[in-house]
C-alpha cells in the first residue's frame, strides 16, 4: 500500500524499514519500549545502547535526526517535569554539575527523561516509516477487532471533513458578526459543536449506507499477505537486541 | 424465454420507522441497456426507491434485478449487480487513497491479487483518474472526486447503475466531463436528479414520482416539454431552456 495521505508524522521513502510489513514494525516498536520502560533506571549504559539501536535503524531507514528533532518536541512537558525533579524532592542530597540536588529527585529525572525521549523517538521511527493507512493495516494483522479497525479508518478519513465542517459553520458564524472573545459569548460556538455532532452522527449513517451497499459486512479487505518469516527475523533485530540488552541489565 | 428486465419494481411500498409513507405503489420496469432519469421533486420518494433497488431498504411489493429478487439470501449478489452512486462524494470515499476506495468493493465481492489490481485500474481509466490512484480523496476537486465515487462502483462491475443527484454541486466543466463518462460506459443506469437538462442529455427515458408513485413514464424530451406536467409537481426547466 503506498501512501497517498500527507502526513505531518510520516515521511514517505523506500527503504528497507519503510518496505517492512506493518504488522512487523508495530510489534517491534511496541516490544522494544517494553524493554526500554522495564530496564531499571540505574542502568546508564543500557539506554546508550536504546539509543544507538535507534540511530541505527534510523540509519537504514535515511531519517535524518534534523527530521526527527522538532517532533520530537512533543515530549516538551515530561523534560520539564523530569528537570523540575531534582530540585522538588526529599531524601538525600548529592551535588550534580555544581548544584545542590535531591539524589532520589535526579533518579526520577533521568528515569523519565531517558525513558520517554526513548519512547517517543521509537514511536517516531514507527510513524516516520509507516503510513497511517498501513498502521491500520498493520492492526488488522495483528488480529486488532474489526470494529476497532473499522472505526479507526473511518476516524483517520472524517476527521479531516468534520474539521473542514467546522471551519465552515465557524465562518459563517463570524460573517454574521460572531466574535467571542470571553467565556460567556461561547454560547453560539457550543451549540455549534451540538449541529455538528449531530451532522456527523448523520454523515456516519450515510457512510454506513455506502459501505454496505458495496458489500461491506464488518471486516476491512486487506490485499497483502502475511510476513514471511525473514521480514519477522530482520525487523525484530533491533529489539532482541534491546531485549538482550536488558536481560544484562536486570 | 425472453431475456428478463434489468430492473423490476412492481407495486413498491414503504413507511420509514415513524410512520411517514414514502412509496405508496412504485412499478417501474427498466430493460437492459436503458438510460433512465427518476425526476420528481424534493421528498417525492425518489430515494427511497434507490435504497431499495439493493435491499437496504425493504418494502411491500416486488423488486427484481436480472430477474434476481432483491431478499436477504440473495443480498451480496443483488448489491454486486446494483451499485449505487451516493450524492455526497464525502460519503462514499472513506479510505486514505483512492487505490484503497476503489479496491473496496471488489474486494468485498471476493476479488484479489491480480485480479483486483486490474479491475482498479479499468475502473480509473474509465473514469480519466488512473493517475491519481495513490493520492488521498481529500486532496481531490469536487468533479475528480465525484468521478472517483463512480469508479468506486464501477470496479464493483454492476450491471445497473444508480446515480443519486450525479451533477449536483459540480462546476459546469465538472459536469461536462462526466457527462462523457457516462454516455462512454454501456451500462444500464437509473439517474436521480433535478437537473433536467442533465437528464435530457443523458436519458433518453425519464419516469416522474410524486408522492410515491410514478406519475409520469416516457421519453425524456416529451416530459421536459410538458410545462403544466413539470409545474404540477414543482419542476421547472432553467432559466432560458426551451424544448421546441
Amino acid at each position: 500500500m503506498s501512501a497517498g495521505h500527507a502526513h505531518p508524522l510520516h515521511r514517505p521513502g523506500d527503504s528497507p524499514v519503510h518496505r517492512l510489513a506493518p504488522q512487523v514494525k508495530i510489534v517491534a516498536a511496541v516490544s522494544a519500549v517494553l524493554c526500554v520502560v522495564s530496564t531499571p533506571r540505574e542502568r546508564f549504559w543500557a539506554f546508550g545502547v536504546y539509543f544507538v539501536l535507534l540511530c541505527a535503524v534510523w540509519a537504514i531507514a535515511r531519517i535524518p535526526p534534523g527530521w526527527l528533532a522538532p517532533r520530537a518536541l512533543i515530549e516538551a512537558p515530561f523534560v520539564v517535569l523530569a528537570l523540575v525533579f531534582p530540585f522538588v524532592a526529599g531524601g538525600p542530597t548529592v551535588a550534580f554539575l555544581g548544584i545542590t540536588v535531591s539524589e532520589h529527585g535526579l533518579l526520577s529525572g533521568w528515569n523519565i527523561l531517558a525513558k520517554g525521549t526513548l519512547g517517543v523517538l521509537a514511536s517516531l521511527t514507527l510513524a516516520a516509516t509507516t503510513s497511517p493507512g498501513e498502521l491500520i493495516v498493520g492492526l488488522q494483522r495483528l488480529r486488532v477487532p474489526n470494529m476497532v479497525v473499522t472505526i479507526a479508518t473511518l476516524m483517520m478519513r472524517y476527521l479531516e471533513v468534520i474539521g473542514d465542517e467546522a471551519r465552515r459553520m465557524r465562518l459563517a458564524r463570524i460573517s454574521r458578526g460572531h466574535d467571542p472573545r470571553f467565556l460567556w459569548q461561547v454560547g453560539a460556538t457550543a451549540r455549534g459543536v451540538g449541529t455538528l455532532f449531530v451532522r456527523s452522527y448523520e454523515r456516519g449513517e450515510r457512510v454506513h449506507l455506502a459501505m454496505v451497499s458495496r458489500g461491506w459486512t464488518g471486516a476491512m479487505p486487506d490485499h497483502g499477505g502475511p510476513a514471511g518469516r525473514a521480514a519477522w527475523l530482520a525487523g525484530l533485530a533491533p529489539t532482541v537486541l534491546a531485549a538482550v540488552v536488558l536481560g544484562i541489565a536486570l | 424465454m425472453s431475456e428478463p428486465p434489468a430492473l423490476l419494481v412492481d407495486r413498491l411500498a414503504y413507511a420509514y420507522p415513524d410512520g411517514h409513507q414514502a412509496l405508496y405503489g412504485v412499478s417501474l420496469t427498466v430493460r437492459p441497456g436503458e438510460r433512465v432519469a427518476v425526476l420528481g421533486p424534493n421528498g417525492a420518494g425518489k430515494t427511497t426507491l434507490v435504497l431499495h433497488l439493493n435491499g437496504v431498504l425493504t418494502g411491500q411489493g416486488r423488486v427484481e434485478v436480472a430477474g434476481l429478487p432483491v431478499a436477504k439470501p440473495n443480498l451480496k449478489e443483488v448489491r454486486r449487480r446494483v451499485g449505487i452512486v451516493f450524492q455526497d462524494p464525502d460519503d462514499q470515499l472513506f479510505m486514505p487513497t483512492v487505490r484503497d476506495d476503489v479496491a473496496f468493493g471488489p474486494a468485498n465481492f471476493g476479488l484479489r491479487g491480480d485480479e483486483l489490481d486490474a479491475r482498479v485500474k479499468r475502473a480509473l481509466d474509465d473514469v480519466g483518474m488512473a493517475g491519481h490512484a495513490d493520492r488521498s480523496p481529500m486532496h481531490l476537486s469536487g468533479g475528480q472526486r465525484r468521478r472517483v465515487a463512480l469508479a468506486t462502483v464501477l470496479a464493483c462491475d454492476p450491471d445497473i447503475l444508480v446515480l443519486d443527484e450525479p451533477s449536483a454541486n459540480l462546476e459546469p466543466r465538472a459536469r461536462r466531463e462526466l457527462a462523457e463518462v457516462l454516455l462512454g460506459l454501456d451500462r444500464t443506469m437509473l439517474m436521480v436528479t433535478h437537473d433536467l437538462p442533465y437528464a435530457l442529455q443523458l436519458c433518453p427515458r425519464a419516469v416522474l414520482i410524486d408522492g410515491g408513485v410514478v406519475v409520469a413514464d416516457g421519453p425524456t424530451r416529451d416530459l421536459l416539454a410538458d410545462a403544466d406536467l413539470l409545474a404540477a409537481h414543482r419542476l421547472e426547466l432553467p432559466f432560458g431552456f426551451r424544448l421546441d
